[in-house]
């Protein structure tokens, strides 16, 4: 950024040497001021938030879409990339596919299948902290893992899968939950979009 | 502040926690014309500072905020 500002800068010192001060050369000089402008708009980013989601734990999901969604109601885009332990957040319970190898399988049964069966980070005391946690959240109000993804879908916020965590793991694309443009890529897509971005987290 | 306006649309967002009384209030000005105004209840305490944020970020105006107990009223006017 810094460079961008001193190419700007010298470009207007230099525009600006010993010249006298005619119609022309001032109209030369606004159309130059202009192109310059012009190669800084196109350098600038886009009001959007890119997100990684390398969590499986409740609570940091939920702070993801709690940040996605409140991103979109700021007027800013969204684009949500799930990867390593945030991939299983994103399977279908009620989905099953076969052909799967032991190690798959096994990773299957271990990690947890939907945004239903995410535990907490901390005090998930064998699933009562959890349980405890999710009817706090009914109490108050909150908005379930469930309901967050339902919205984050009605607002347009853009899920991305990491392809190489979904095959470490042995997840087909198949056993994913149906999400309006829900895409697979790798690191590539996530740092295109990072680097057109105001914002990025790492949850 | 004393200037005169109507308001086109209430929102009730009692009882909802964040991120939704944004995320609502963003949808519900959409729906009225630019230069109109909304009405929305919050009973959220960030609201307090979250509707100005977010107002100031998507570009539209609080004209006026009311607190009526534990109900805090924004008048915002659709600007963007």
């Amino acid at each position: 950024m810094t460079s961008i500002v001193q190419e700007a800068k010298e470009t207007v010192s230099n525009s600006e040497e010993k010249e006298p001060l005619t119609m022309e050369n001032v109209e030369k000089q606004l159309a130059e001021l202009k192109s310059r402008i012009e190669v800084l708009d196109k350098k600038s980013t886009d009001p959007k938030v890119s997100m990684i989601v390398f969590s499986g734990d409740l609570d940091k999901v939920l702070a993801s879409f709690v940040i996605a969604t409140g991103s979109v109601a700021m007027g800013m885009e969204v684009v949500m990339f799930f990867t390593f332990w945030g991939t299983p957040v994103l399977r279908d319970k009620n989905k099953s596919v076969g052909g799967k190898d032991t190690m798959g399988k096994m990773f299957g049964k271990m990690l947890p299948k939907g945004t239903g069966a995410v535990k907490l980070s901390q005090m998930n005391m064998g699933g009562m902290g959890t349980a405890m946690m999710k009817s706090l959240m009914k109490k108050k109000n909150v908005a379930s893992l469930e309901q967050m993804l339902e919205m984050a879908e009605e607002l347009d916020v853009k899920i991305y899968v990491c392809e190489m965590s979904m095959d470490l793991m042995g997840f087909k694309r198949e056993e994913m939950i149906d999400y309006n443009g829900l895409e697979f890529c790798g690191v590539a897509k996530f740092l295109e979009e990072a680097n057109n971005s105001r914002i990025q987290l790492f949850i | 502040m004393s200037e005169e306006f109507t308001v086109e649309k209430v929102m009730d967002l009692k009882g909802l926690p964040c991120p939704m009384p944004v995320v609502k209030v963003s949808k519900g000005i959409k729906e009225v014309e630019v230069g109109q105004v909304i009405e929305a209840h919050s009973t959220d305490p960030g609201s307090l500072t979250d509707f100005p944020a977010w107002a100031r970020t998507s570009g539209n105006e609080i004209l006026k905020t009311e607190e009526d107990g534990d109900v805090i009223k924004f008048f915002i006017k659709r600007t963007a």
